[in-house]
């Protein structure tokens, strides 16, 4: 039974979570202004019908989804739209957003709304709810959560997978959702088991949470069969493909969704919002994020509007130290690299890392002397070895016959390159070349 | 608050803690012992050998290589090891040649660190065999005067001083040629004759362990190789007893923990996976077999290697791994490695 509760190879990285595993999430003050993107999920962006000078409640839509893979766009607070045009995104582009002057005098309360039972809604009618509250993957990659629970026809699903591994280092919103809100996870599970007609449903967590662990298993439902799983430390344990190998022992086929194995995986930050949502009728207005590293002076877990200006929320975590060196959005193994703190906190922000000089060790590349360890390492079982080499040479078709689209660019071939080839790198690289040559053919 | 100075990366952002210059300052750490032992049994002489090889080594790396390439540690194991895989007596402007010929015909032709096909030190070695035939096969007996020299190790280039000094076969050779055999103690500890590091076998292992536990070597090559000597000595000996030589004399004798244990597990000139280097390590082992029972050679663990590097490629794109839910290996392309 070696290939159950395990997938193969992968790193282990330190985990550097001790800076704010043990701190409760509190909430942070309101800000003068927020920032929010209409392009904060993957898909279309969201189209704006908020005008400048409008004045907004605390859940008014700003901008509509436009299409089925979208989602709308809401007010994090009460105030005045002051601007629709070009802010600073995470990306490093400038990006289509709302500029909002929030009201300081306002209680921050939502308009009154009817919240209908979850119970009384047909499936249909819970995932539109879920669309209009602006619900996307919690988890980092954002992709709207309608979507993934309307499986194609004939797909059999016999199982929820819920996602409670937060594998990248230094993050630790997931942690302290399960550890402070394990009745809004366990709300969140019933009410997609409700939607998805499934009848099992498994947490899985990883062993260096046993706090978290132990207040998920004190409040598991007695009608319902979910169960808390307990794995191994390894990253990228919370890639969808590596956790359902881990839990079920079955291979995603290459290019397929899990639902091809039979489970859907819902992280368990968005199963907490999905309970809120039904609790309070607020659409995803707040998230969790974790703000660390040794470059902020004030580690710590927050909840705070999206929208809020990355450099609004380090002055609120004690400001950033002088040595700072980067500035990252999400894990250090797949976030990106922030160089304009004006950019706003987006739905998918999970965390905030400000590095230090010896926490990036940034060395130039050297030449590969095949040690093999990049196949030793990545999770998928390619040849970074082999593709990088290819990367090089600007081979690119040659690196799609060698299933360079298999590659989930989770970083763990750079992580252990004794040369420091930023093979990840080259490989997101190759894969926007070869989009554009796909989408022109 | 300002906006301070910020990096921007591509992720990830962390780094393992190794690099390839811990890499290969590690296997010329390992290497120290072995020089030691080396040292031990053939007096200073051998120290004078090693030097010379690595400083031939260091010098085209230093003119010819990229800049700061002597950093990385490579140019100084090729030296090394070029060192331990001839006799001690050899003169020391001849270890320099080889050391010399070692990185600019092995490694720098190629384009330098990671591009080149054969073992640097081992291709040196074959180009000094060929070049001074004699002079490779005269070995001095372990022992005797530490401090005398082994053979005229001060000669001018081209001239021979005619030093005598107290030579022996070795164990390999006197199988070959004597058919006399050698106790296998003295072959674990390495009181017998031979290169500078084909001596102590058991020093060898313990070095190489160390290595492997570091995970800056591949056991399975140096397994596989040894297994496949086992082997096919084996089945040679339960043939015919009289005729072949026992397979634990095979493992432990001549230059095979060597090549085995540090010549095969050059990473730049091994394959990538581990089925590669299984296959990789097992003709290497049958080849060894092959030369010394029938070749006209007496060692035969040189050419094994060198002849199994020119593989690698194609060992490579047949062992390529099996990508996660497809079933099948990926498809690889042809060109150079």
């Amino acid at each position: 039974m070696r290939s159950v509760f395990r997938f193969r190879h992968g790193v282990h990285p330190p985990d550097r979570k001790g800076l704010t595993a043990a701190l409760p999430v509190r909430r942070l003050p309101y800000p003068d202004e927020l920032v929010l993107p209409l392009q904060q999920h993957a898909g279309r962006p969201a189209k704006l019908v908020a005008r400048v000078g409008d004045r907004v409640e605390r859940g008014d839509v700003l901008a509509v989804a436009d299409g089925h893979v979208s989602v709308p766009v809401h007010a994090s607070a009460a105030g005045t739209v002051t601007d629709t045009g070009l802010w600073p995104h995470p990306s490093g582009a400038w990006e289509p957003a709302v500029r909002l002057a929030v009201d300081a005098h306002s209680a921050q309360a939502a308009r009154p709304r009817l919240v209908p039972h979850w119970e009384e809604l047909s499936p249909a009618e819970i995932i539109g709810a879920i669309q209009d509250a602006g619900l996307v993957g919690l988890g980092g990659a954002a992709f709207p959560m309608h979507v993934k629970l309307q499986p194609p026809e004939g797909t059999r699903l016999d199982a929820l997978l819920v996602n409670g591994c937060e594998c990248e280092p230094y993050l630790t919103t997931d942690h302290r959702t399960m550890v402070d809100h394990p009745r809004r996870v366990q709300l969140g599970v019933r009410i997609l088991m409700h939607c998805l007609g499934v009848r099992r449903a498994v947490i899985a967590v990883e062993r260096n949470k046993p706090d978290a662990i132990e207040a998920l298993t004190a409040t598991l439902p007695d009608d319902l069969d979910v169960s808390v799983l307990p794995l191994h430390v390894k990253y990228p344990q919370g890639a969808e493909k590596m956790l359902v190998k881990a839990v079920t022992g079955r291979e995603i086929p290459s290019g397929k969704l899990p639902l091809h194995a039979g489970v859907l995986v819902q992280n368990v930050a968005s199963l907490a919002t999905v309970a809120e949502v039904f609790e309070t009728g607020l659409p995803l207005v707040e998230r969790i994020v974790t703000v660390t590293g040794g470059g902020v002076v004030h580690p710590a877990n927050v909840v705070v509007p999206v929208g809020t200006k990355l450099k609004d929320l380090f002055a609120a975590c004690g400001g950033l130290r002088d040595d700072v060196a980067e500035i990252v959005m999400g894990g250090p193994m797949m976030g990106t690299s922030v160089g304009n703190l004006d950019a706003p906190v987006l739905k998918g922000t999970t965390g905030l890392l400000a590095l230090r000089a010896h926490e990036v060790r940034h060395e130039p590349a050297r030449p590969c002397i095949r040690c093999g360890h990049c196949l030793d390492a990545c999770p998928v079982f390619l040849n970074p070895q082999r593709l990088g080499t290819l990367a090089q040479a600007s081979r690119v078709p040659d690196m799609a016959d060698m299933h360079l689209k298999d590659c989930m660019l989770c970083g763990c071939c750079s992580y252990v390159c004794p040369s420091h080839i930023p093979l990840s790198q080259l490989f997101a690289a190759a894969r926007a070349e070869l989009r554009r040559k796909e989408s022109a053919a | 608050m300002t906006n301070p100075r910020l990096l921007v990366s591509a992720s990830p952002h962390l780094h393992g803690p190794d690099s390839t210059a811990a890499i290969m300052w590690s296997v010329v750490g390992s290497l120290v012992p072995v020089v030691g032992a080396a040292v031990w049994f053939f007096g200073p002489t051998a120290l004078l050998v090693v030097l010379a090889c690595v400083a031939g080594a260091l010098l085209p790396e230093r003119l010819m290589g990229t800049p700061g390439s002597l950093k990385d540690g490579s140019a100084a194991i090729t030296g090394i090891l070029l060192a331990l895989s001839l006799p001690p007596g050899i003169a020391l402007w001849m270890a320099f040649v080889g050391g010399a010929f070692a990185i600019s015909a092995g490694k720098l032709v190629f384009g330098g660190l990671g591009k080149n096909v054969f073992n640097p030190a081992l291709l040196g070695r074959a180009f000094l065999q060929a070049a001074f035939p004699v002079a490779l096969t005269t070995w001095p007996k372990p022992g005797g005067d530490f401090l005398a020299l082994r053979g005229d190790t001060f000669s001018f280039p081209f001239t021979s001083a005619g030093v005598d000094t107290v030579t022996a076969a070795t164990p390999l050779g006197a199988m070959k040629f004597g058919h006399a055999s050698t106790p296998l103690t003295d072959l674990l500890l390495g009181t017998t004759g031979g290169c500078l590091g084909e001596t102590s076998a058991l020093l060898l292992l313990v070095c190489a362990g160390w290595l492997a536990y570091r995970g800056f070597l591949n056991w399975r090559t140096p397994v596989a190789v040894l297994g496949s000597v086992a082997l096919f000595s084996g089945v040679l000996f339960a043939i015919d007893a009289a005729r072949f030589p026992s397979p634990l004399f095979m493992l432990f004798s001549g230059g095979l923990m060597l090549g085995a244990l540090f010549m095969a597990t050059d990473m730049v000139t091994s394959p990538v996976t581990h089925g590669g280097c299984w296959i990789f390590g097992a003709g290497i082992g049958a080849l060894v077999v092959l030369i010394r029972v029938w070749g006209g050679l007496a060692e035969g663990v040189m050419y094994a290697i060198l002849l199994m590097n020119a593989m690698v490629p194609f060992i490579d794109r047949v062992t390529q791994p099996r990508v996660f839910g497809t079933g099948r290996p990926a498809r690889t392309s042809g060109g150079a490695p």
